[in-house]
């Protein structure tokens, strides 16, 4: 580059030639499929530029940093001109999310707070129907009680723990 | 055209640059919308009558220190943003230290003051005009300006446009002083200034589209 902007046309022509490469990898990879024939394009404008505004590359300073300061502008200017905004959907990024998993611990001890406050016997049936999800045969015969004994005792359970929300409910309303 | 055809006319057509190519340029836009500006004024407003007995206050030279430490500042920023990936906060704090000098003096002036002339030192007599001739007498320096940076390498145009901005409404106040006879350091802290930053306001909003390469 010094050779050029001292005006020796033969590096000068090296250096394009290096620069011209380079360049279209560089567009190549930050174009989306859709643009990809606009990296010759893009190249042939940042020669232009490179050739045009020459006299801002300073010498005492790296030349790649110059270039590439160019390259990006001109590749930032094309996106703007063709109003690209770059998109990607949102189900593909979901794993980038962080996961809050409070909401399930709470609610977890939520439930298990409820549950001590009901009889020994209903507590265990509904944690196994409702948490562990057994059927009610399993636990019948887990148990060794009959079906409708287990039935009748969750339902019983079940209704304890939502009195007991509607009075807590009630008792916030105070 | 090929890449390859391109390559070749540019290599064909190069010729030496010179490494003060910038400053140059710089010079050639500034000098020249400068006279612009100074023949502007000259005409529109005319020097102030009194301008020799002036030159021996102190408020006189104090003017001139402060918009001619702005126009430095400016004229600096302009070289700064220029370059690609310049940044021009060197610049804004020199500036920011011309202003924050000359703000400390004029509360000192008024410190000094007796309470019923604080409002005609701020207010001055011309406090209709100043700002906007101001901003007026940017123009052909803004315009000086935005051709200097169309032809170098400012990557970041809003802010080369205040830049440019900046330049040209410091070097606008500096000549509008020989013309305004104003000498409350108030007045100058809080009218010049604000035309000042009108102009750079200007060309930040101008730069984005008129600095484009």
């Amino acid at each position: 580059m010094l050779a050029s902007l001292a005006g020796d046309a033969q590096s000068y022509r090296v250096l394009l030639d290096d620069v011209a490469k380079h360049l279209r990898g560089y567009f190549l990879r930050r174009l989306a499929d859709a643009y990809r024939g606009d990296a010759d394009d893009l190249v042939q404008e940042t020669l232009l530029a490179l050739h045009t505004r020459r006299q801002t590359y300073e010498p005492d300073r790296p030349f790649t940093a110059w270039l590439h300061a160019i390259a990006r502008y001109k590749l930032i200017d094309h996106f703007r001109r063709n109003r690209i905004r770059a998109t990607v959907p949102l189900d593909d990024a979901e794993d980038l999310f962080a996961q809050d998993s409070s909401d399930a611990a709470a609610d977890r001890m939520d439930v298990d707070r409820l549950l001590k406050t009901i009889p020994e016997k209903s507590r265990d049936l509904i944690y196994r129907t409702k948490i562990e999800g057994q059927s009610i045969a399993e636990v019948a015969q887990s148990t060794g009680l009959s079906e409708s004994l287990v039935k009748v005792s969750i339902h019983r359970g079940l209704k304890a723990i939502a009195a007991k929300l509607r009075g807590q409910a009630a008792d916030d309303d105070k | 055209m090929t890449t390859n055809d391109l390559i070749e006319r540019l290599a064909s057509e190069l010729k030496p640059v010179s490494r003060k190519a910038v400053i140059r340029r710089i010079g050639i836009g500034l000098g020249i919308s400068a006279v612009a500006s100074a023949i502007l004024m000259w005409s529109w407003l005319g020097m102030r009558p009194d301008l020799m007995t002036a030159a021996g206050t102190m408020a006189f030279w104090t003017k001139f220190a402060y918009t001619l430490a702005l126009a430095v500042g400016g004229a600096w920023a302009i070289k700064r943003i220029a370059y690609p990936l310049g940044s021009i906060r060197i610049s804004l704090v020199v500036m920011g230290t011309a202003v924050a000098i000359i703000a400390a003096l004029a509360f000192a002036q008024l410190a000094m003051s007796p309470r019923d002339h604080y409002m005609p030192m701020m207010k001055g007599h011309t406090i209709t005009v100043c700002t906007f001739n101001i901003v007026v007498l940017s123009l052909p320096l803004l315009f000086g300006c935005f051709w200097i940076l169309r032809g170098l390498a400012p990557t970041r145009l809003t802010v080369a446009g205040t830049a440019a901005g900046l330049a040209a409404g410091s070097i606008a106040a500096l000549i509008y002083s020989f013309h305004c006879d104003e000498s409350a350091m108030p007045f100058i802290a809080i009218w010049y200034t604000l035309g000042v930053l009108s102009s750079a306001l200007i060309g930040a909003i101008a730069g984005r589209f008129v600095l484009r390469w």
